[in-house]
């Protein structure tokens, strides 16, 4: 870690004792990153801002809201309508946790398309699934606080899955409820996890940076740096781009909260939490509609399991799988670029992705295409959901064997550079450093 | 105690080394024990609190329920569903072949009185509440509850027929206080 050439002999005298700016110096200034990085690396730290504004506005509520089933729905509509620009702060933070996970959704595929999972990233890949999931406990019990009817009836659905569990379901989702059904505790300890779970992601993130900047990040041609030519410094490169995205999705982010802040949202949840009353059509928010659909997709029994297990462990497995995909994946080509087969099969996976989210947000009953009765939702459900384990678990092994990369450059200054260079091409070269 | 003292030398020839090993062992399991004691209540707290407890029997007055009505009261923080059952309705429930049912449960197994069918009104698939107790709402294939939620259709006994449920409504507690007073819990 080179020291910081700062002359200020205050700094001079903190960095010695406590080197955090020599620390910034390296990590967010010389920062060596590759050179090619496109759009889709902006991610990342948009992510890591959404998550601060998450946290701030998320404070500022909770000094407003009130925990309790009679007096928390009347609490969010004093902040709609009475705190000084709570209606504001609430927006933010509501259409935030939807900015989030779209933002989160094109990072991880991102990571999917490039390879970002690969050797030596592996556990940077699965510290970010794990932020995943944390990102949906913190969203799902997020969403229970204002009490509304999709807040009651979703926490109703979500915790009773865990009575498919054998034997010890019933007092699991018991002892999650403090009490009998979903009530004033449930409520209580669902604020106090909701503050704080984003402060244990704030912890994961840490982590999931520090492995970034051990190698450094991957890039779209997929191949390591090998030298100076490949690489510029972070600072001013990446964050101006990086602040250049951020203005982007400020102007976009913008257009939902003040021209459409309740357009992701679902009307019902302005009534009133009902005990007594199941709404009609219950939907989870959008960001969660594809795994809902995997839950809904099984409904036969195998062997001693029944439909109601084994819907909620493929919906756990369909993200558990991402924590394996390194290893489901041999192939030794990072980027899809390189990958003819892979390449198509990747924008297959991505329509399934989306086909289950609209198969989530329909009954199961109701015919896909109108005037075809036969074909029902829940039987696009089962086909995409086999095809979603299909792509992980049979196509990504099989095509580590047989599919033929194409050759990939030396480095990543030689194609730019117009070298040709075609002796260096070497096919599905191991993009292990020697 | 000697003897068994005598054998793990045996077998274990470094007497110093099997005497640490097992101090090691019983710190190790007395430290497991502490800390699992220590966390307990830390988990136990979850768990329903005694007031929540406490406040878990409720009394109905039977009395205003006409025949062939259905009430839902409110008991523990979900609905039961009451309902004074007609003839037809008893008769509906109880000339299902056992066989055709996917729960198997005889209907005179469910009432203490074939009047009066009393179930916890939450659906067993995913905790929804059925239709079909208030007039004019949906009863589903069979007369008695249809679950909007997943699809779920239970019969006049609150049985499962059809859909993603795995198992019957669940009959609560109750005792008849009398003829008109029935206490639930
Ligand atoms: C990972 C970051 C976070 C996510 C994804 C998230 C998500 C959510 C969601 C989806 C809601 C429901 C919004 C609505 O429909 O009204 C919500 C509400 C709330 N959140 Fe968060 N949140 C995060 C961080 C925080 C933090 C750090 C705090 C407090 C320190 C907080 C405090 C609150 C409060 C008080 C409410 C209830 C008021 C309301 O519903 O608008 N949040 N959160
Ligand atoms: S909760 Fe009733 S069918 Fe799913």
């Amino acid at each position: 870690m080179s020291k910081t050439n700062q002359t200020n002999s205050v700094v001079k005298w903190v960095d010695d004792r406590l080197p955090v700016f020599t620390f910034m110096q390296h990590e967010l200034h010389e920062y060596p990153t590759p050179k090619n990085l496109n759009y889709f690396w902006n991610f990342g730290s948009l992510a890591g801002i959404v998550l601060v504004t998450m946290i701030v506005t998320g404070i500022v509520l909770s000094m407003h809201y009130t925990p309790h089933v009679d007096y928390a729905f009347d609490s969010v509509e004093r902040i709609m309508r009475d705190v000084n620009h709570g209606w504001l702060i609430r927006y933010v933070h509501m259409n935030g946790a939807s900015a989030f996970f779209i933002i989160v959704f094109i990072h991880i595929f991102r990571g999917l398309y490039y390879g970002s999972y690969k050797a030596p990233r592996e556990l940077l890949w699965m510290l970010g699934v794990l932020i995943l999931l944390l990102m949906m406990a913190t969203a799902f019990l997020g969403y229970v606080l204002p009490w509304g009817q999709m807040s009651f009836w979703g926490a109703t659905v979500i915790t009773n899955l865990f009575s498919a569990i054998p034997l010890i379901g019933e007092p699991i989702v018991t002892w999650l409820w403090g009490g009998f059904s979903v009530d004033n505790a449930t409520l209580n300890r669902f604020f106090s996890l909701h503050f704080l779970l984003p402060f244990v992601i704030v912890g994961v993130v840490v982590l999931h940076i520090v492995a970034l900047h051990t190698h450094g990040s991957n890039n779209p041609v997929g191949i390591d740096t090998t030298g100076n030519d490949d690489q510029i410094p972070f600072h001013p490169y990446y964050t101006v781009k990086d602040l250049f995205g951020l203005g982007v999705f400020l102007v976009l982010f913008s257009l939902f909260v003040f021209y459409a802040p309740n357009y992701l949202g679902h009307p019902d949840n302005y009534i009133p939490a009902d005990p007594l009353q199941t709404p009609p059509h219950i939907v989870p928010e959008w960001y969660f509609l594809p795994f809902y659909a995997i839950l809904r997709s099984i409904t036969f029994d195998i062997w001693f399991l029944d439909a109601k297990l084994l819907g909620v462990i493929a919906m756990f497995a369909s993200i558990g799988l991402l924590f394996i995909l390194p290893w489901l994946d041999r192939s030794p080509v990072r980027s899809a670029r390189f990958r003819p087969i892979y390449r198509q099969f990747y924008w297959v996976l991505v329509i399934d992705c989306f086909i289950l989210g609209i198969v989530g947000a329909n009954s199961p009953d109701d015919p896909v295409f109108s005037g075809l009765d036969g074909f029902q939702f829940i039987h696009l459900g089962m086909m995409s959901t086999a095809y979603y384990f299909f792509h992980f678990l049979i196509l990504l092994p099989l095509l580590s064997v047989i599919e033929k990369p194409d050759p990939l450059p030396a480095s990543i200054n030689e194609p730019i550079l117009g070298g040709g260079g075609n002796a260096a091409l070497a096919p599905g070269k191991p993009m292990e450093k020697p | 105690m000697a003897t068994t003292g005598e054998e793990t030398f045996e077998s274990q020839p470094q007497e110093g080394e099997t005497r640490r090993d097992f101090l090691t062992l019983a710190t190790g399991a007395f430290g497991a024990f502490g800390v699992g004691a220590a966390a307990w209540p830390l988990i136990d707290q979850m768990n329903p609190a005694a007031d929540t407890l406490a406040a878990s029997t409720t009394e109905v007055n039977l009395e205003p329920i006409q025949e062939g009505q259905r009430v839902v009261i409110k008991w523990r923080g979900k609905p039961v569903f009451i309902t004074r059952r007609s003839e037809a309705q008893i008769e509906e429930a109880r000339k299902v072949p056992i066989s055709a049912l996917v729960d198997p449960e005889k209907d005179e197994d469910r009432v203490q009185k074939p009047e009066w069918l009393i179930v916890v009104g939450v659906c067993t698939h995913l905790g929804c509440i059925p239709l079909g107790s208030k007039q004019g709402e949906k009863r589903g294939e069979y007369q008695g509850w249809f679950c909007p939620c997943h699809g779920s259709h239970y019969d006049t006994s609150g049985r499962i027929r059809k859909g993603p449920a795995p198992t019957n409504l669940p009959i609560p507690k109750y005792t008849f206080l009398s003829d008109k007073l029935v206490r639930v819990g």
